[in-house]
Parts: structure tokens; sequence; C-alpha cells
């Protein structure tokens, strides 16, 4: 299978730019008359994993939700290429949920965008959230296929399957009765994992997904997202675990004042920062003392 | 000392129950499941973004709040006939008690839906749910939770108000009571015995709330 063709507007014409599968351009972002995104431009290829770090406030997270649509951005561009139709991003899941949502789509915040738009946008990914969000009136296993069976419409036998599959390999099949208040948070945060994996999506968005979690909760989380990481899938990680971001991120990008200050590989941005304003976030974070 | 007329006690009893399960009871339930849907209504009329819809929302729960469940009675039953609207007894208490149920219960539903984290309808979107979708399957789930305990209040002062029907000739427990009474003169007696079957009527219903409230609750935490 060839890679679906990439609509190159900007008359890209270089191998990275047609194997890209996000690419934003110019989000911008008020609340208010508080300006929170600048202009943001970002590109994810397929299979790749950008980390975004920044101080508190300083737009990353709304980065991430402009992606999954629960914020409307004020301007800018969002794209998703094609899903590539077979293409099984790990874990024996098939990417691109229902054919619906295997088509490439463009959205221009400077029109108009309609609710159908931001469905559209919204089926091509799945975020984490810091907080889990899970259903609390629903079981884990639910909790699981309630996006897969309600929204994609899917059979039921099909998705509690590969739900039950999923649940497995994070180590909760015996939890699938269960309700989310009787889980750890770290158990719960696997739920929220499996439950965006389950939406067959393109791009995985993370939301600090350990910040909520007790310190010795939090390895297991990490560690199961840089398993996913390893299998190809393509993903946007909010994060403040620098060496997390390090380990598992193909690229960093500091965010500060609603702009990507610089962006690169882990090791050069977090080694050898260019910019004065991810020197000092850096040494902040290094040495808090 | 007074010897209560336990002959008249007993026989005045079963005319009361008579009046309770024919008047009382299904007068209390239809105006309460009616009402609650004109709440519901009337609640997501209130937390819609439309100004004009929240503003006639606002509006009829001021009225009815702000002005007394006789009044309203007498309003549909007496005043409207001279406008040339005839409502017999019976569609007039139903009528009466659904707005008025609708009023009070609206307000208990919208402080409900907002009760549930933002987060939840967050989560909904995310996995694909139109705003109804997520709406019906994972924000009013969780705010029937929160809202057991007070509609039950409101249901409770329901089945309590309804005797004020027994004023526009409803046959209601307390019409069968005024009526024993009257030809009786054992006005405290009968008045009594009136007030202990409405007693046991509400604890009938606090006992379902209580199973209700635990049987919504197995997925909390306590």
């Amino acid at each position: 299978m060839s890679p679906a063709d990439f609509p190159t507007t900007t008359g890209q014409t270089d191998a990275a730019a047609s194997a890209a599968l996000l690419r934003v351009r110019g989000l911008q972002k008020s609340f208010g008359s508080n300006r929170v995104l600048e202009s943001v431009d970002l590109t994810v290829g397929r299979g790749r994993v950008l980390a975004l770090i920044g101080p508190s406030g300083s737009g990353k997270t709304t980065i991430l939700r402009c992606l999954n649509g629960l914020e409307l951005p004020d301007g800018g561009t969002i794209e998703v290429a094609a899903a590539v139709i077979g293409d099984r991003a790990g874990g024996g899941i098939t990417t691109g949920g229902g054919a619906a949502s295997s088509a490439s789509v463009t959205l221009d915040f400077a029109a108009k965008t309609s609710p159908k738009q931001l469905g559209a946008l919204r089926d091509r990914s799945a975020m984490v959230f810091q907080h889990y969000n899970l259903f609390p009136h629903k079981t884990v296993l639910q909790n699981v296929i309630e996006g897969p069976v309600i929204v994609q419409r899917r059979p039921v036998a099909e998705v509690t399957a590969e739900a039950l599959a999923l649940l497995a390999r994070v180590g909760l099949t015996d939890k699938q009765s269960s309700f989310p208040f009787e889980l750890s948070g770290g158990q719960q945060q696997r739920v929220g994992i499996v439950r965006a994996l389950a939406l067959r999506p393109q791009l995985l968005l993370f939301d600090e997904p350990t910040s909520a979690l007790d310190p010795e909760l939090v390895g297991d989380v990490l560690r199961l997202i840089k398993e996913l990481a390893d299998e190809g899938w393509s993903m946007v990680i909010v994060t403040h675990e620098l060496e997390f971001a390090r380990e598992v991120a193909h690229e960093i990008a500091f965010v500060d004042g609603g702009v990507i200050v610089e962006h690169g590989e882990p090791k050069q941005l977090l080694r050898h920062p260019q910019q004065e304003r991810t020197r000092q976030f850096l040494h902040r974070l290094l040495h808090p003392f | 000392m007074i010897q209560p007329d336990w002959e008249l006690f007993l026989g005045s009893f079963w005319p009361m129950l008579d009046g309770a399960v024919r008047g009382t009871i299904p007068l209390a339930l239809t105006s309460f499941a009616i009402g609650l849907v004109l709440a519901l209504v009337l609640a997501l009329m209130r937390l819609s973004p439309k100004r004009w819809l929240s503003a006639i929302a606002r509006g009829y729960i001021s009225i009815v709040r702000g002005t007394p469940l006789l009044v309203q009675l007498f309003v549909i039953f007496y005043g409207l006939p001279s406008v040339g609207v005839l409502i017999d007894p019976w569609p007039s208490a139903i009528v009466a008690f659904s707005i008025n149920v609708g009023g009070y219960a609206a307000e208990v539903i919208r402080a409900a839906i907002l009760s549930v984290p933002k987060g939840q309808w967050e989560a909904a979107y995310m996995i694909g749910m139109s705003h109804n979708r997520a709406l019906t399957r994972i924000i009013l789930p969780q705010a029937a939770r929160v809202s057991v305990p007070p509609l039950s209040n409101t249901f409770i002062s329901l089945v309590k108000d309804t005797s004020l029907a027994s004023l526009i000739l409803v046959t209601d427990l307390f019409r069968e009571a005024q009526q024993i009474a009257s030809f009786s003169n054992e006005f405290m007696l009968i008045y009594l015995e009136a007030a202990f079957i409405y007693w046991v009527i509400c604890l009938v219903l606090s006992t379902g709330q209580g199973f209700l409230e635990k049987r919504l609750d197995r997925y909390v935490a306590r």
C-alpha cells in the first residue's frame, strides 16, 4: 500500500512533507482579549512522536485541544492526511475508524467551521486526558466500547473482542467489569489510553497523561506510551517529563507565549537550545532550587 | 375524656383509601411524569446559548415559583371559563400540577446537569459524540443520580399538594375526608386519619427513593 496522496497546497515536494500525517499552519486562538496562540505551525509525520513542552499557560494544551476540536481556533489551518488503508499502527489495531474517517481532511479556521467538519477532525484523533475523564457510570469495558459501538457503529462482538485484547495488553483483563472509581489512577489512565486506541485513530493526543498520577504510578503509564510509540503510532504529547520526552519523542517543540519558540530533535533541543527562552525554561526545570 | 369513634375511623378508612388510589396517587404520578418532561425541556432551554430560549424558560420558572399553587389551580379551573375555556376538574388539576412541577424540577435538573464535570462533555466529544448523544448517554445518566434526592422532595411535596385539588372538586383522599368529617362532625379524628394516610404514602415514597439512590450510587466511591 502506498501512502495516500497528501494535498501539497504549499508546493512542498520533499519526501518528509508527503509523509506528513498532520500539518498545522498559523493556528491562532484567543480567549476574550487573551491571545493564547499567536501563530502555531507544526508537522507530525506518520509514525512520529512530537512532544510539546513549555511553561504552564504557554498554550501547549490549547494546541492539543485544537487538534481534537475541543477548542475552536480563530484562524489557521489543520490538515490530516488520508488514512493508509490497512495500515496497522500496532497492537493489531487498524487505523482509520470507519470509511468516513479515512479520507484526508483540511480545516481552514479563517472561515466558519461547521460542527460536521470539527467532527471529521475529531474522528481522526483520540485524546488521553490529564484527569482521565472516564465515564464513571460505565464499566471499564463499556468505557472502551462506547465510541466504537455507539458512534462508529461497528459490530459489538468485534469491538468487544478488540477491547478485551487491548485491556489484556495493559494488564486490566480482570478489571473489565469494574467501575472507574474502583481503579487506581494509573489503572484509570491505562483505561483512558485503551479507550483512545479502540477508536482506531490515526493520531493519538496525550494531555499531560501522568500529571495527575502518584509518582509511583507514573512509570507504568509512560512505559505503555513508549511501547505504543515504538509500534508506530503517531502521537502528540504534552508533557512536563523531560526525560520521557527525550526517550519517546522524535521531535520536541518548546512552546512559549503562544508560539513554537524552537523545535528539533530531543537531544539537540534539550542539550543545545538555540533560544534564550528555551534555555531559561530548561534551566528552571533542571535546577529548581 | 373523649372516646375515639373507632367504628367511624375504620368505616371512613376505605373511602379515603379509595380517594387516594383513584385520586391522589394517579394525579400525583401523572402530573409528575408530565412535569418532569416539561422540566427537562425547560432546563435545556435555560442552558441554551440562545438568549431568547433561556429567557423564556427563566420567565416561566419565575412565574411558576413566584405564584401560589392554589392561585394557579383557581386561575385554570375558575378563571379560564370566563374567557371561554372550560376544563374539567381532573384535567385542570393535572395541567396545574404539571406546570408547577415543571417549574420547580427544571431548576433541579439544570443544576444537576451543571454538576457533571466539563471533562465528561469533552470525553464524550472526543469519542465522536454529538451534543445530543453526549447529553443522553453521558451527561443525563450522571445528572440523574444527583437529582434523585431533590426530585424526590418535589414528588413528595406534590403528593401532599394534590390535596388542593379537592378545592376544584377533584375526588381525592382529602375530599373524601372533608365529606366524612362534615357529616360526622368528627373533624379531629378524620383529619388525623387523612394525615396518617398521606404520611404512609410518603413513607413508601421515601423508601423508594432510598432504593433508587442505592441503585444509582453503585458506581460512586463511598
